[in-house]
């Protein structure tokens, strides 16, 4: 064994992994269905695909969680059995979970040596721990903290935390699971550097990520899989944003969809001088007013925790309204319960979808009546009418392109595509007077953020007042007629579409305004 | 006066039988605490520790072995737990509701075997005190916490012993992550089934103990339903001591002060009708529970069967 035959960790580097002919069915769905992949030291590997399309199920399978149906994987051109974590482990493969896989009331060291045998037996020896996390932590230029508890740490320092768990271990091979799904800009270029350091000293990396210019920087080779089948493996040199999209999806995608003509109404929604506290019991919205018509849809940009979520909540009556008035088609809804809200036809699209729009442990079927069971034909003098739920299910399923396999199946067990689909359907369905829709595509594949998208310009076209609460700047702009920035839970200014600039919107959630240009003072 | 140095006497008593009638509570929650930091509920505490009173009596009683009754109470106890352990971990049992029918099943079985096999109340000689040399002459003091059994020394030893074992050790560590996040550990090749199999059957050997110390080292005699409730109390003192040994142990001893006391209100006729003296450790139960709760956030995975979800 040559020395470059080892990373700076010290372990020996995984030449080539390749998964051949892999095949995982679960009950009513082909996972994988004959999937080949393969990776080599010193290369990032961008596994692509829409939600659904089984990246994480194969990711699972080479990291010994599911066990393949059949299909064979190759490390250094040898046949390996992967039938544990445990196994996969000891084969020098590291995995980062779309879901991190951390115990918070643990500390950073007590995670690290978790499962680990230990240097005194059956006595931890979190010291040693300690000591190695530190040196590891110099070596690939990542900052740890190995007495914090992990509760203590933001999202991105969990991440890293994973990241040193895995080369702990010896990770020759590491599978990145969504990484960049919640992590802040910033955090996401503090990852790509620790990333490109391990490429260089030899390590293997497969990365899957929804969005594509993240992709293109910085990925060598990208496999794309639709409906659990690999569609091919290309170099990313030799491709495009928009290629990559097309080719995940299968046909031609746009990014903004054609918005129509517009056709303003009257007034649906209007706030007057609103205010409400935050949970931190600090002031959330501080005198909000705005005028929402039917036909068009205003935007609210601002960077997250500036008001946003106390905003949704007043007006579907989850937050208490402490001054101001909420009026829906010039009633008075303010402090309303939400039930009596949603009654007048507003409709809310959660930001937490897995949350707030259903209940993970009911069905398709149930989850698409939630808003109106206790009408017909749902139900009658309180009995459920089965029939009517069912075939109300089907419509919806089929009309929205819902991906499951029945309308039976658990809600939990779809991806976050098909849930957001199911939320969708359930609230326009019902042809609402007004929308409030909050980061409605986050998390989203391009698929179906394609589709929402398209779903809430309809709505506008057929005359609902829309709102559209989002982080995403370009959704913003491509969606919007008028824009309301928040910032600090004020409205900054309300902008037209014609001239709303990405610069001008950025200064303005920045706090500063833009005829005299200088920040505001509280 | 008389009275006073009578008071002083009662109070050596009431603290020295306090220090004692502490040992099933500390036993039987201990082991729940293991368990529970793991992420299972055991409600047949109640249940092992009836079996395992019964069992040391009657071993003792038929062989004239302490330490072989000793032995069965801890063998009772440990295939109690592996009953549980099963149902728990291999059916994925609503937790709730099997604890329930594991006490039923303790209760009726115990009763069941008592009249078969004895039929009648009969006393046996429990395990002798133990006098530390030295400490036990101190005054007061040595009279009321080295002037005790065996098994007694045993429990207050299990509060360091638990303490360190959960926070010292690899296994520690093991049963603490698998009971916050059995995802995580199991992500790490953690054999979440092996730990709470563990766990479970520890429960079940302590509850065992703690039934044992109960008919042949404190009252030394066996009868129907002879822990009247000892092993919810024990549940309940997890919760009181946010699942940490020490915290346990100073519960146990609170409940076991009151209890103390209320006999001795008994024993010196002072008149509070009895009913409601025996009822004070329970409505402190409650109380305690009430003004505690939520001061501590359990083990997340508390109650929830692991799968891995293939
Ligand atoms: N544990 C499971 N049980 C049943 N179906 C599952 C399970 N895990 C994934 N699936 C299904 O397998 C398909 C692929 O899912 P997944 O691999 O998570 O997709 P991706 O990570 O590409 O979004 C989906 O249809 C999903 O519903
Ligand atoms: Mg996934």
């Amino acid at each position: 064994m040559t020395e470059s035959n080892l990373l700076p960790s010290g372990q020996k580097r995984i030449d080539s992994l390749e998964m051949r002919g892999i095949t995982k069915r679960f009950p009513g769905v082909l996972a994988s269905d004959h999937v080949n992949f393969d990776v080599k030291s010193g290369e990032v590997h961008a596994l692509l695909g829409e939600n659904g399309a089984g990246k994480s199920t194969l990711m699972k399978i080479l990291y010994g969680l599911y066990h393949p149906d059949e299909g064979t994987v190759l490390l250094n051109g040898e046949p390996v059995t992967i039938s544990s974590p445990t196994d996969s482990i000891n084969l020098g493969i590291g995995m980062i979970h779309q879901h991190f896989m951390l115990v918070p009331t643990l500390t950073v060291a007590e995670n690290v040596a978790l499962g680990l045998p230990s240097s005194r037996g059956a006595l931890t020896d979190l010291d040693k721990v300690s000591n190695r996390i530190l040196e590891l932590a110099k070596i690939y230029g990542l900052k740890i903290d190995p007495d914090a508890y992990v509760w203590q740490l933001s999202v991105g320092q969990q991440q890293r935390v994973e990241i040193i768990k895995a080369l702990y271990r010896g990770a020759a091979l590491l599978i990145l699971d969504e990484p960049t799904a919640v992590l802040t800009p910033q955090e996401v270029d503090e990852l790509f550097v620790i990333m490109r350091q391990m490429v260089r000293d030899g390590h293997a990396l497969i990365f899957i990520s929804h969005k594509l210019h993240e992709v293109v920087e910085i990925c060598n080779r990208v496999t794309v899989l639709r409906n659990g089948r690999t569609i091919g493996t290309r170099p990313t040199a030799e491709t495009t944003k928009q290629a990559l999209a097309n080719w995940m999806v299968g046909r031609e995608v746009g990014f903004a969809p054609d918005r129509g003509e517009t056709k303003l109404g009257e007034v649906r929604l209007s706030l007057d001088n609103v205010q409400c506290g935050s949970d931190r019991g600090t002031p959330g919205l501080r005198g909000v007013s705005f005028d929402v018509c039917s036909g068009e849809i205003l935007g609210f940009a601002g960077v997250s925790g500036n008001g946003q979520r106390e905003l949704a909540e007043s007006i579907t009556g989850l937050r208490k309204v402490t001054s101001g008035k909420v009026y829906l088609e010039g009633q008075d809804i303010t402090n309303m319960s939400p039930g009596d809200i949603m009654e007048r036809m507003l409709s809310y699209i959660p930001e937490e979808r897995m949350r707030d729009g259903m209940i993970k442990d009911f069905t398709v079927a149930e989850n698409m009546i939630l808003r109106e069971h206790q009408k017909q034909p749902y139900s009658k003098n309180g009995f459920l009418n089965l029939r009517g739920i069912a075939s109300h299910a089907d419509e919806l399923i089929q009309k929205f392109r819902v991906k499951t396999p029945s309308r039976e199946t658990m809600a939990k067990n779809l991806s976050g595509g098909n849930i957001q689909k199911i939320v969708l359907a359930r609230e326009i369905s019902r042809n609402p007077r007004a929308i409030l829709a909050a980061q409605p595509t986050r998390g989203l594949d391009i698929g179906a953020t394609e589709y929402v998208r398209e779903q809430l310009i309809e709505q506008r076209n057929k005359g609902a007042a829309v709102m559209l609460i989002s982080e995403d700047l370009d959704e913003i702009l491509a969606l919007s007629d008028r824009i309301a920035v928040i910032y600090e839970g004020q409205i900054m200014d309300i902008i037209t579409r014609e001239n709303a600039t990405p610069e001008k919107l950025g200064l303005l959630m920045a706090g500063v305004r833009s005829e005299d240009a200088t920040p505001v003072v509280k | 006066m008389i009275t006073e140095l009578f008071s002083t006497t009662v109070l050596i008593g009431i603290l020295a039988s306090g220090i004692r009638l502490a040992t099933p509570y500390l036993y039987a929650a201990i082991g729940e605490t293991f368990s529970q930091k793991s992420g299972v509920l055991n409600l047949g505490v109640e249940g092992q520790m009836l079996l395992g009173c019964f069992a040391a009596f009657y071993v003792t009683f038929t062989t004239g072995s302490l330490w072989l009754g000793l032995l069965a109470a801890i063998a009772v106890g440990a295939l109690m737990g592996l009953a549980m352990a099963f149902v728990t971990v291999n059916l994925r049992a609503q937790q709730g509701i099997s604890g329930i029918g594991f006490y039923l099943f303790g209760l009726g079985m115990s009763d069941l075997l008592f009249q078969r096999l004895m039929g009648t109340v009969e006393t046996v000689q429990g395990f002798p005190k133990i006098y530390i040399p030295g400490l036990s002459e101190i005054p007061g003091i040595g009279e009321i916490f080295f002037n005790q059994n065996i098994l007694v020394y045993g429990a207050y030893l299990l509060v360091p012993l638990a303490w360190f074992v959960l926070n010292k050790t690899t296994l520690g560590l093991k049963i603490r992550a698998v009971g916050e996040n059995p995802d995580a550990a199991d992500s790490l090749g953690v054999n979440v089934a092996r730990v709470r199999y563990f766990t479970i059957i520890l429960g079940g050997i302590l509850s065992g103990v703690a039934g044992a110390s109960l008919s042949i080292a404190l009252l030394n005699v066996f009868q129907q339903n002879m822990t009247s409730g000892l092993g919810f109390i024990a549940v309940a003192l997890v919760y009181f001591g946010a699942w940490h040994p020490v915290g346990v142990l100073g519960g146990a001893l609170l409940f076991s002060m009151v209890n103390s006391l209320q006999l001795w209100v008994q024993v010196l006729g002072i008149p509070i009708p009895s009913d409601i003296a025996v009822m004070m450790p329970y409505v402190l139960t409650i109380l305690v529970l009430v003004a505690t709760v939520s001061r501590v956030r359990a083990p997340s995975a508390l109650t929830k069967p692991f799968e891995r979800d293939e």
